[in-house]
């Protein structure tokens, strides 16, 4: 992709932009649109643009394989533990009005956490499927684009 | 103690869940070993909680659990009666069974490096079938059927190394399978649209006013549908000869004692619970779709069955015979008739899980299980052998085993239905499994024995142990059938009395 | 009856992609088309879960304070779910599809039929099973 000059500075330019745009949705799921499944494919979306553009070798400096090996079950625990945390301070399993010592803002922190976990499990999910397919098939040869 | 108790429904299905990216952590330095023995550890904490569950349902009441706090019918709802806490029973007791026998099996069939994977894939598939049994919630089933289905074609496809043959399998049951699950949940769609409920108790309450509404036919022909290609009723069974047969040994002992049981209970769950044999629909649906269809299954898969080379294959259509003696127990719906559903569901998971635990053994030796490599084999083989003859007897129906039971209450179920033919067609379909067993006995007792390159030996004693575990249960819930026939009438009567 | 037709044209619409999702899966031989009509399928699925949410007059189910007519946002998170199911169906298949492409070089089910037609006549033939 070396003679891609314009792809490679805009998409340089856009990554940030989408990352923040993840975050955005990530954290404003609670007063808007959004959620930890919206924002974890948008934040999947910037790595897997990158990889695109600098190859799969590049992107896989940046995300190892491992680091998605433990991303991807990370946020499944961090989603039951939530979950079991119910239990353990007396409600029932993923009851958030007992996680704070009030009820309502315990329902607001509950759904934060779960859909964190959400949001790291599905962006490591769609990183590991694009990797998955995209490891599969040769580069293409600089000659063929 | 206490503290845990009043949460077991939903432990039931939690810890295996959170046990699954738990399983995955272990590829850190590749702890194969520990991965085998922490799913067999988590298997049997599933087992123990249902056993406690069965017996609080039987004994006391129904529990019901609220997810997250929210009272049903509004939030999800976890309850667990007779019924389910028995296939919550049959489920994690095969899996706590068949995890002794997964080790060997899994590493003479497996590729190294996706054990660990395969045992995270199995945990999940384990959660989707324990997750549809105890939900409550309409849309809760289709969720947990997708996450049973999904680990399900990924454990078909890792038969790849012993046939390349697991992959077009597993594909083929992606697509028949998905298109199941997408119809159920067409089914639930429109029952949402005209009741504006999910929850199943609540669901038959505001479906009694109901029942010339032709949006809920509709939803009842969606539903009835994508659960028969869920649980492969004849004409709808095409995917399951493939998948089982090229599935490696363990998975097949699993899928086949255990997914197409839970897809019934849905079925009877929807046709009972919710709809009930009261409405006309129903009935007719029992008389002149599943009734005809259950018979035709249980000679088409008898006969197709005779004509197989490959012993796994040979079982795999044994099983859809074995699925239209269920469907025949639920189309009579009287109380003998939901009674051998209900035992067929339990026995036919002790029999079909002895029979393709003896075939993994035999897997384990030879590399292979077609009929043409087994002969002679019960020389060398003698109890893995007598196993699979004696879990054959069992399907059968030979008095004193296990599918003596159950066909004893189908054949009084059809009698007291009026159906006398019927009575005698199912003496006939058993007879024909006598043909199919009688093929087995004789190639490893009666033929000689082909030369092998090298000695064939006795499986290890590791996977022996649980075969003749479940052999000997096969002919203990023959005997003593006190305990499975009461909770089947419990669970009958139940189903009955609430349609009525 | 046109009004029948007009006042219910979400549900036409679905039902006629929902057939031609099914016919493509049932007709085609490319196991990836097999995935493309799939994906139709269970689309249009979630397309009539998402119409039956619809309140007339109803805006999002955002809490603003002002009383107004909300859509029903239950079939949403519903679909949501379905959604992630479906792309776990569809990335599984395209998965499965890879490795069969590795194996028997073909994707089309009449060439991968042939070819296990053809192994299984030569273990025939071969005596060994």
């Amino acid at each position: 992709m070396r003679h891609h000059l314009i792809l490679r500075v805009v998409s340089k330019m856009l990554i940030p932009f989408i990352m923040l745009f993840g975050l955005y949705v990530q954290f404003h799921g609670d007063f808007g649109p959004g959620g930890g499944f919206q924002a974890g494919v948008i934040f999947a979306a910037a790595f897997i643009l990158y990889a695109l553009v600098f190859g799969d070798d590049q992107a896989r400096k940046v995300v190892p394989d491992k680091a998605l090996i433990l991303l991807v079950p990370l946020g499944l625990l961090i989603y039951a533990l939530t979950g079991f945390a119910g239990i353990l301070l007396g409600g029932k399993f993923l009851d958030y009005d007992v996680l704070s010592s009030d009820p309502t803002h315990g329902q607001h922190l509950g759904i934060l956490v779960i859909e964190l976990g959400v949001g790291i499990t599905v962006a490591a999910v769609m990183i590991s499927i694009f990797r998955a397919y995209a490891g599969r098939t040769k580069a293409i040869d600089k000659e063929d684009w | 103690m206490n503290f845990i108790l009043p949460h077991l429904p939903v432990l039931q299905v939690a810890i295996p869940l959170i046990a699954a990216p738990v399983c995955v952590l272990f590829t850190f330095g590749g702890h194969r070993k520990l991965a085998w023995l922490f799913t067999l550890a988590i298997s049997w904490v599933c087992f123990l909680i249902a056993v406690a569950l069965l017996s609080r349902v039987l004994l006391d009441t129904d529990i019901s659990y609220a997810i997250g706090n929210w009272p049903p019918p509004f939030g999800i709802e976890y309850r667990v009666d007779p019924i389910n806490a028995f296939v919550l029973l049959i489920i994690s007791g095969i899996s706590a069974i068949a995890l002794p026998f997964a080790r060997l099996s899994v590493e003479k069939e497996i590729e190294t490096d996706r054990h660990i994977l395969f045992y995270t894939s199995y945990l999940l598939c384990l959660t989707g079938l324990l997750g549809v049994t105890i939900t409550g919630d309409a849309f809760n089933i289709f969720v947990f059927l997708e996450i049973s289905s999904l680990s399900t074609y990924v454990l078909i496809a890792t038969g790849v190394r012993q046939n390349r043959r697991a992959l077009t399998a597993a594909y083929n049951y992606l697509i028949l399978g998905t298109i199941g699950a997408t119809f159920f949940v067409i089914g639930i769609g429109l029952l949402y649209m005209v009741t504006g409920t999910l929850n199943i108790g609540d669901l038959a309450e505001r479906l009694q006013p109901l029942s010339d509404n032709r949006v809920v036919h509709a939803a009842f022909a969606f539903i009835v549908i994508g659960m028969g290609l869920k649980l492969a009723l004849f004409p709808m069974h095409v995917w399951l000869p493939n998948a089982y047969t090229y599935a490696p040994s363990l998975v097949t002992v699993f899928l086949a004692a255990t997914s197409t049981k839970v897809s019934v209970y849905v079925l009877l769950r929807f046709l009972f619970t919710a709809f009930g044999p009261s409405y006309d629909f129903v009935t007719l649906t029992f008389e002149f779709v599943l009734l005809p269809l259950a018979i035709v299954a249980m000679f088409a898969g008898s006969l197709t069955a005779i004509f197989q080379t490959n012993a796994k294959r040979l079982f795999a259509y044994s099983s859809v015979a074995q699925l239209g003696y269920m469907m025949l127990g639920v189309s009579l719906s009287n109380i003998p008739g939901l009674m051998a559903t209900i035992l067929h569901i339990f026995n036919h998971a002790l029999m079909k899980g002895a029979l393709f635990m003896a075939l993994g053994c035999v897997m384990y030796r030879l590399g292979t299980v077609s009929l043409g490599s087994m002969k002679g084999l019960s020389r060398s083989m003698p109890w893995t052998m007598g196993a699979l003859i004696l879990g054959g007897l069992s399907l059968i129906g030979v008095p004193g085993t296990v599918g003596f039971i159950s066909k004893w209450h189908l054949i009084l179920g059809t009698l007291e239905a009026g159906y006398w033919p019927i009575a005698i067609l199912i003496v006939g379909s058993s007879l024909l499994a006598v043909i199919y067993i009688w093929k087995i006995v004789e190639v490893a007792y009666l033929e000689k024995g082909i030369n092998r390159e090298e000695i064939v030996k006795e499986a290890p004693i590791s996977m022996l142990a649980p075969l003749w575990v479940l052999v000997i249960l096969n002919f203990y819930f023959g005997i003593d059938a006190d305990l499975t026939t009461w909770v089947a009438r419990n669970v009958a009567e139940t189903f009955l009395g609430a349609g009525a | 009856m046109i009004d029948a037709l007009i006042s219910h044209y979400n549900y036409w619409l679905i039902i006629i992609l929902m057939m031609l999702g099914l016919y493509v899966v049932v007709s085609r031989g490319n196991l990836v088309k097999k995935i493309v009509g799939l994906n139709i399928f269970q689309t249009s699925v979630f397309l009539l879960y998402i119409s039956l949410g619809k309140v007339t007059g109803g805006t999002a189910p955002i809490l603003t304070g002002k009383p107004e007519a909300f859509s029903n946002p239950l079939p949403h998170v519903l679909i949501l779910t379905a959604i992630v199911v479906g792309i776990a169906t569809t990335s599984l298949g395209l998965a499965l599809v890879v490795r069969i492409r590795e194996s028997y070089g073909t994707i089309e089910e009449d060439d991968i039929l042939i070819a296990e037609r053809s192994e299984d006549a030569s273990k025939i033939n071969g005596g060994s099973g």
